[in-house]
């Protein structure tokens, strides 16, 4: 029952002081106007995903291509777009809105991004290499990295030796987040701990695939529309519930009317039949 | 304001917490909450206040410095940890520095700090 997952932009961390008495390191993401761009589907495409989009592109820097993929789903240009795998029932139409609701408090998450780059770094910063000695002899080179392989035989250096060289700009994947808290009127998602890249900058939030999968997750997915029904729904039934309950205290209040009334007529009756009695005397 | 600001700023609200007017010189009093087992106490700790760090917000911290036993200790504390049920002046210290760290090397007569005579709270 594989779900879709989400696009969401890192703000910042910040912590988060518990009852407890624990204070947590969060990360903060936002869910910015995520709306189902595009389906794939088995007879079309020959699998079933999603393609959502996330956050407002101005019109003029959005090529005329995509101007169309975005006219013919009816949504708004949106600045950055990625596919979900999800199971084929879970597909959501086009248009749909994803909110924060999506993912629960204390549910785990793999958060992709792709990384604050590093430039050209050296081996000690890239791979964590131990560098030369300080002193006895080496000279220049105290950052450096030692041998690189051995002699005549096999006389190359191995692919996929460590070596300086880019770091950083990659797209990296933590696993295993902790969902602390989740707003959906401002469409905050609250993780532990630290998410690959720059702030403001676009990730993307699945359900953690190393852990099973929790049972009361919202299937396809928390939808504005279904929050906006269900809303609605529940207003329809207080103002029912209100509207009953009004009628009961009417209802309630004219039985007492009339009971004052019948009582009242009673005593008016009870007096003229005193009255009466008193001139008969 | 931004949003990890405002965020912020909305849950020191909802903390509740009246933090007094303090700096480094300062002797506080800092009721610390401790959980034995089941039971939780107030233990208080008090000493010098010999630096804060990262300001006033949800990050601020301060450090505690006191001679305990003959050995110096020293405690931070986050300013809005929900396990500090107060924070008490006991006495408001003069001092030209804003991290007090020599008082490290410092025993005794030189490591006293005199004390502020015309403290004008801030309102």
């Amino acid at each position: 029952m594989l779900r879709s997952g989400i696009i969401a932009k890192k703000v910042g961390m910040t912590r988060l002081f518990m009852e407890d008495g624990k204070q947590i390191p969060v990360t903060v993401l936002q869910l910015d106007n995520l709306q189902v761009v595009a389906q794939r589907t088995v007879e079309k495409d020959g699998y079933t995903a999603v393609q959502l989009g996330a956050g407002a592109a101005k019109v003029k820097r959005v090529s005329k291509a995509m101007r169309g993929h975005f006219a013919a789903a009816k949504v708004e240009p949106k600045r950055k777009i990625a596919e979900f795998r999800v199971a084929p029932e879970n597909l959501i139409a086009v248009g749909e809105e994803i909110i924060a609701a999506h993912y629960f408090e204390g549910q785990f998450v793999d958060v992709s991004g792709t990384s604050i780059g590093k430039g050209f770094a050296g081996v000690m910063k890239r791979h964590n290499f131990g560098g030369l000695r300080a002193s006895h002899g080496v000279s220049v080179s105290h950052r450096s990295h030692g041998s690189v392989g051995q002699c005549q035989d096999p006389g190359k250096i191995f692919k996929g030796k460590k070596m300086a060289g880019h770091m950083g700009s990659a797209r990296i994947t933590t696993q295993n987040l902790q969902v602390i808290r989740t707003d959906a009127d401002r469409g905050l998602i609250m993780v532990k701990g630290a998410v690959p890249g720059n702030k403001g900058g676009w990730v993307t939030v699945k359900d953690a695939v190393k852990k099973p999968v929790p049972e009361h997750v919202i299937y396809p997915a928390a939808l504005r529309s279904h929050a906006d029904e269900a809303k609605r729904l529940a207003e329809a039934a207080a103002a029912e519930a209100a509207a009953a309950a009004e009628a009961a205290a009417k209802a309630a209040a004219e039985a007492e009317e009339a009971a004052l009334q019948a009582a009242e007529a009673e005593a008016a009756a009870s007096i003229a039949a005193d009255a009466e009695k008193e001139g008969k005397e | 304001m931004d949003l990890i600001a405002q965020l912020e700023a909305e849950q020191i609200a909802a903390l509740g917490k009246t933090i007094p007017d303090f700096k480094a010189g300062d002797t506080i009093r800092v009721g610390y909450k401790v959980t034995e087992g089941t039971r939780t106490r107030v233990q208080n700790y008090e000493g010098v206040c010999i630096g804060r760090k990262h300001g006033s917000g949800i990050a601020g911290s301060f450090t505690v410095r006191k001679i305990s036993f003959g050995e110096g200790v020293e405690r931070v504390f986050p300013l809005y940890s929900t396990n500090i049920s107060e924070i008490t002046v006991v006495r408001r210290g003069k001092v030209r520095r804003a991290k007090l760290y020599y008082l490290r090397d410092r025993r005794g007569k030189s490591a006293r700090i005199s004390e502020v005579t015309n403290y004008k709270a801030k309102e």
